[in-house]
């Protein structure tokens, strides 16, 4: 809501600057969003009219002009505007007058008597850019023929005025009106509101048009009347253009402006049909199912049983309470106007503007609540505007009326008061507070009547209890917290004190079961990657192509084609992030990113919480004594070790659509799958112009994080006997077949048995690989004699064996 | 005796000259080996007389023992100094930068949301959490935001299908909660949320921090009190200003914009307000029996303060240039 300041203060004018009104309006829930003067300052700028224009004698393109400024003697200008001429009415900065800055002139301009080659020269006739009222201008501003001589411009125009713009919040409807602002400031200020000036018209006219109301729910008050041989081309006069474009309205036409500017007074939306257009008469009524309207805005829209319409007996004329229809509307030939003042419920309008992607001032309105008490007053007030303008003659009102919405009492006790704001304000304080806000009320204990004045007379002692019925502007009062807001508005939250809580004290559960994430992150920082947060929504593409995922979770309205669906998994983000980085020549990256990804199972979305990481580049940053060597699958594997430690985890080659199928796994925790490694598949690599392989992983969160609490055992006494096994196996033999043979051979006193070394090369055959075991031998009772360890490495000889394996010495 | 005197003399002499251990100990034996000559002078005692004999042998014990001495400080003297020679020739430059695989650091989003949860913590906030592709129900409806009510669009929702979104704001969380445990409750809830603008101050995706607290007597006033101790903590000031201003939230009742005192204006860095009636209702908590109050803080917001960022959108560019600022 954008209003001017004059307006504002012509209905209640408390004595304060724009900047504290603002304050205080701001204060009150009214947000000033923009609060700004309507035109730079300048000083001595008259209306003048041009009376003689002479071709300069030294200069072809400037005019010695006499100009009228109100006074006796004309003045001598100098003007090189193109469209300087006898007759035109200009503002004129006369002698001492000083110009505001603009793009030319950046400390503003004084006008000086000058000799402008070799005349003289008495004030300057300007442009409205001059004046800074306008970004470009051609040549002079012509203002209109009637515009009073001498007079001073900011006079004439009424330039010293502020323009506020309100961001209403959804609950404050009534302040969509200047009346409403108005109430609003009285109550805050306690400053006099002036009564609307309503001079309720005689009707002329017996004439009536049959109204009916089908939906009487959906419209419980309609009101409308005839005006006969209105001046539909009368001008629109210029205060009322001037409030309007100060509103951010356009001028359109006499009436049209005046239906706006009832709705910006009074908050009440109108509507104006010309009746040579209207068949028979006036029905509010749901659309039938397939029946079409063509809207002022020329969009043309399919209706239905949903849609709650205006028609006459022959058609759609409006979507009620949204927008007029096109054929129906007033034009400046119009005679007869049947003008419609109605109360359309919130909950017939709201959402249906939005459903044909309408956001108008009207719907504004309704679906937030007009104030059903002034509807009939609205078309009062339009009608004498429209005679006082357009002149002609009024018809009788015609009205439905039905059941309009309860105002239900509210009780409001003073002990809720105190428990909710966690302040006492006392009885009379809030009856002063109620009494302020035009709020209805009883009290059930006798209350002092006037109210004494804040901090005088006897208080009323105890906790009284109010009742109190909403008015009928107020939509966003139904409940007890609702009016203990207004009064804590009212009093200003700033006068609530901040304290901190009395409550009993107890100790947060802390499971040891669960790692924090925090612990997960630090290691991964420690281990060198830097911690990403990317999109949850991707490119559809990437998780075709990298996640092979051609069900993914799709928005309904992305924000961007390339942010159109919920990641299945962190990889898009990372591999994004890559690139982005190696485009700024970085050579050596690691990143980690912890969140959500989604993917719908059987009509749920499935929600994991996972941890993912991508390395690309040398294992360590490139430094002295160190050889660069390419991250590898092993080097992050261990990074994923280290993370689930003293969890084991399982890897089991795989094969995913992002990773290079001979060098990736999937990773098991406890028999469970619970995520995925590998190096990046060279045909993407490529594609993302990478000359390293990237190698990733992702991890389900829930495995990582869980944990168990250390049981302690007790440390044997004897030392374990170390032994070395290297075998020569088929490559194709993987390290876990043999482990899991040797583990499950379940061979004594075998403690451990670790690889620590693969040989390929000089002394292997082809296809062939050596691997070299560490076994340790433990007894927890005694020391092992040399038959009992070459028993047991026997045994797990033997297993090997048994896999092909032969024994190297 | 004068014989005895000139050997030691010669020794001492012969041992200082010497710069060599090995050398040192070839020297030795010509002194105190079987061939020395000190030990010919031993031998040669048993050619004197008994009476001569001790008084002989006590001098030539005492000069040998003096060459032994001297043998054994010249001997430290030589390993002193090999070794120093050895320290000094293992010298490094100790200014060469040392090696590892370096570290990395966290994005400043986390880095405000642990500090944001460790403040909350000492104050026995319990952390929860939900879903981010929320049910509309819970996004709105059960936060008192009927279908069509005006409040929708405020929130530029991105939608799944008619059922779902993703969540808007961490308020559903709060319902999620109280749903599932009784009063007295204090718990934050951090995450992700989406809505649907993008510019230098908007993100599709950013972080907001939900904060509830129902007990039976708790106030606007204790709302006051605990989301200014939060800020003041937060940016480390004890006088930051913190105001609140009248707003509508459709799920708390009364609602309140908060705003901070920053550069000399007001900066809006959340919403907050008492949890309305209707919202305690739809999880059968007796609204009358208990009060609480919600307010919501935008977890970019309060980074951008904090570490100086201009421009919303660097969060998300994963720029390591950037993102390593914040280690």
């Amino acid at each position: 809501m954008k209003f001017s300041e004059n307006w504002l203060r012509t209905w209640v004018n408390p004595e304060m600057p724009s900047e504290a009104l603002g304050h205080l309006l701001t204060m009150a829930g009214l947000e000033v969003e923009a609060l700004e003067a309507v035109a730079p300052a300048f000083n001595n700028v008259v209306v003048a009219e041009v009376l003689e224009v002479v071709k300069h004698p030294n200069a072809d393109r400037l005019n010695v002009c006499q100009v009228n400024v109100g006074e006796a003697q004309p003045l001598t200008i100098v003007c090189g505007a193109a469209n300087v001429a006898v007759g035109v009415k200009v503002p004129c900065a006369r002698i001492g007058a000083l110009l505001p800055p603009n793009s030319e002139n950046e400390k503003g301009f004084a006008i000086k008597q000058a000799k402008v080659r070799n005349v003289e020269s008495f004030g300057m006739l300007c442009s409205a850019k001059e004046l800074g009222l306008a970004e470009e201008s051609q040549g002079l501003w012509l203002l209109p023929s009637d515009a009073p001589v001498g007079k001073t411009l900011r006079e004439y125009l009424e330039l010293d005025d502020k323009l506020f713009t309100l961001k209403l919040t959804p609950n404050r409807s009534d302040c969509s009106g200047m009346l409403g602002i108005a109430r609003e400031v009285a109550a805050l200020t306690g400053s006099a509101l002036k009564p609307l000036d309503l001079q309720i018209q005689p009707v002329i006219l017996s004439e009536q048009l049959p109204v009916h109301v089908a939906d009487a729910q959906a419209c419980p008050l309609y009101c409308g009347r005839l005006v006969r041989g209105v001046n539909a081309a009368a001008p629109t006069p210029a205060w009322m253009l001037r409030r309007l474009e100060r509103s951010g309205l356009r001028g359109i036409s006499a009436v049209v402006d005046i239906t706006n500017y009832v709705m910006l007074e009074m908050g009440q939306p109108l509507h104006a049909f010309d009746l040579a257009q209207l068949t028979g008469g006036i029905t509010v009524r749901r659309a039938r199912n397939g029946e079409a309207l063509t809207l002022l805005n020329e969009q043309a829209v399919k209706l239905d049983e949903e849609v709650l319409v205006i028609a006459d007996d022959a058609r759609v004329l409006a979507l009620a309470g949204i927008m007029g229809g096109q054929g129906s509307g007033v034009e400046t030939t119009t005679q007869d106007v049947f003008v419609e003042s109605a109360f359309f419920h919130p909950d017939a309008i709201a959402g249906k503007a939005r459903r044909f992607g309408l956001a108008t001032d009207s719907s504004f309105r309704f679906e937030r609540g007009v104030d059903f008490a002034a509807t009939r007053q609205a078309l009062e007030r339009a009608t004498q505007l429209l005679l006082e303008i357009c002149g002609g003659s009024a018809g009788a009102i015609s009205e439905v009326r039905n059941q309009l919405p309860e105002r239900v009492a509210i009780t409001l006790r003073r002990s809720r008061v105190a428990r909710v704001l966690g302040i006492a304000l006392d009885n009379i304080q809030i009856a002063d507070l109620l009494t302020r806000l035009q709020f209805e009320f009883t009290a059930n204990s006798p209350l002092p009547n006037p109210l004494p004045q804040a901090g005088e007379g006897a208080n009323v002692k105890g906790d009284v209890d109010f009742c109190v019925t909403p008015p009928s502007f107020r939509f966003d009062l139904s409940i007890e917290a609702d009016l203990i807001e207004e009064l804590a508005r009212l009093h200003g939250y700033d006068n609530i004190p901040a304290l901190a809580p009395q409550a009993a004290l107890t100790i947060l559960p802390y499971s040891e079961l669960q790692r924090p994430l925090a612990r997960i992150q630090q290691m991964l920082v420690a281990r060198g990657y830097q911690e990403i947060v990317s999109y949850a929504f991707v490119d559809e593409q990437v998780e075709r192509e990298l996640c092979g995922n051609d069900k993914a979770v799709a928005l309904q309205n992305p924000i961007a084609s390339n942010l159109a669906v919920m990641r299945s998994s962190l990889i898009g983000g990372l591999v994004g992030a890559l690139r982005f980085n190696l485009n700024r020549n970085q050579a050596r990256v690691r990143l980690f990113e912890a969140g959500a990804c989604f993917a719908r199972v059987n009509d749920e979305y499935v929600q994991s919480q996972r941890l993912s990481g991508l390395a690309y580049g040398a294992t360590q940053p490139e430094q002295w004594g160190t050889a660069a060597k390419p991250v590898d699958f092993y080097d992050v594997k261990a990074d994923v070790e280290a993370l689930f430690a003293p969890q084991v985890l399982r890897f089991v080659a795989a094969v995913h659509p992002a990773l290079h199928p001979g060098r990736s796994a999937q990773i098991f925790c406890g028999g469970q799958m619970i995520g995925w490694i590998g190096e990046l598949h060279p045909q993407w690599q490529q594609q993302y112009d990478m000359v390293q392989a990237a190698v990733w992983f992702e991890v389900e969160l829930g495995a990582l994080l869980q944990t168990a609490v250390p049981r302690m055992s007790e440390i044997a006494k004897f030392l374990p006997v170390r032994r070395d096994l290297a075998v020569l196996v088929d490559e194709a033999v993987t390290l876990q077949t043999l482990l899991d043979a040797m583990q499950q051979a379940d061979v004594p006193y075998v403690q451990e048995i670790a690889l620590f070394d693969v040989y390929r090369g000089k002394g292997v055959e082809q296809g062939k690989k050596s691997l070299a075991f560490r076994v340790l031998l433990q007894d927890t009772k005694k020391t092992l004699t040399d038959s009992e360890i070459e028993s047991s490495i026997a045994l797990l000889v033997d297993v090997m064996q048994q896999h092909g394996a032969q024994m190297r010495m | 005796m004068e014989e005895l005197q000139n050997i030691l003399d010669q020794a001492l002499q012969q041992f200082a000259a010497i710069g060599d251990e090995a050398e040192l100990e070839q020297v030795k034996a010509k002194y105190l080996g079987k061939e020395g000559s000190l030990t010919a002078l031993l031998k040669g005692l048993g050619k004197l007389s008994a009476e001569e004999r001790p008084a002989a042998g006590a001098r030539i014990n005492q000069v040998k023992q003096s060459i032994e001495a001297a043998l054994q400080q010249r001997r430290d003297a030589l390993q002193q100094n090999r070794l120093s020679q050895k320290l000094a020739a293992e010298a490094l430059d100790v200014t060469l930068p040392g090696r590892g695989l370096g570290t990395g650091g966290l994005h400043p989003v986390t880095r405000t949301l642990e500090r944001i949860e460790q403040l909350f913590h000492s104050l026995g906030f319990a952390t929860a959490s939900g879903p981010e592709i929320e049910r509309d129900f819970y996004n709105f409806t059960a936060l008192n935001i009927p279908e069509n009510h005006p409040a929708r669009a405020m929130h530029d929702t991105f939608y799944i299908d008619p059922q779902h979104v993703l969540r808007t704001h961490t308020s559903p969380v709060q319902i999620r909660y109280m749903e599932a445990h009784q009063p007295p409750l204090k718990i934050i809830s951090p995450g992700r949320v989406y809505r649907f603008d993008s510019d230098a101050t908007h993100s599709p995706m950013f972080h907001q921090v939900e904060g509830l607290w129902v007990d039976e007597e708790i106030s606007f006033a204790n709302l006051k009190g605990v989301v200014q101790d939060f800020l003041q903590r937060f940016f480390e000031q004890d006088d930051l200003q913190v105001r609140f201003r009248p707003s509508f939230f459709p799920f708390t009742e009364p609602s309140a914009e908060m705003d901070m005192s920053w550069n000399g204006g007001w900066l809006e860095i959340g919403g907050c307000g008492m949890v309305h009636p209707n919202v305690l209702k739809h999880v059968n908590i007796d609204s009358e029996k208990y009060l609480g109050f919600a307010f919501g803080l935008g977890v970019e917001r309060l980074a951008m303060l904090r570490y100086g960022v201009n421009d919303l959108r660097q969060f998300y560019e994963s720029d390591l240039r950037f993102l390593k600022q914040f280690n």
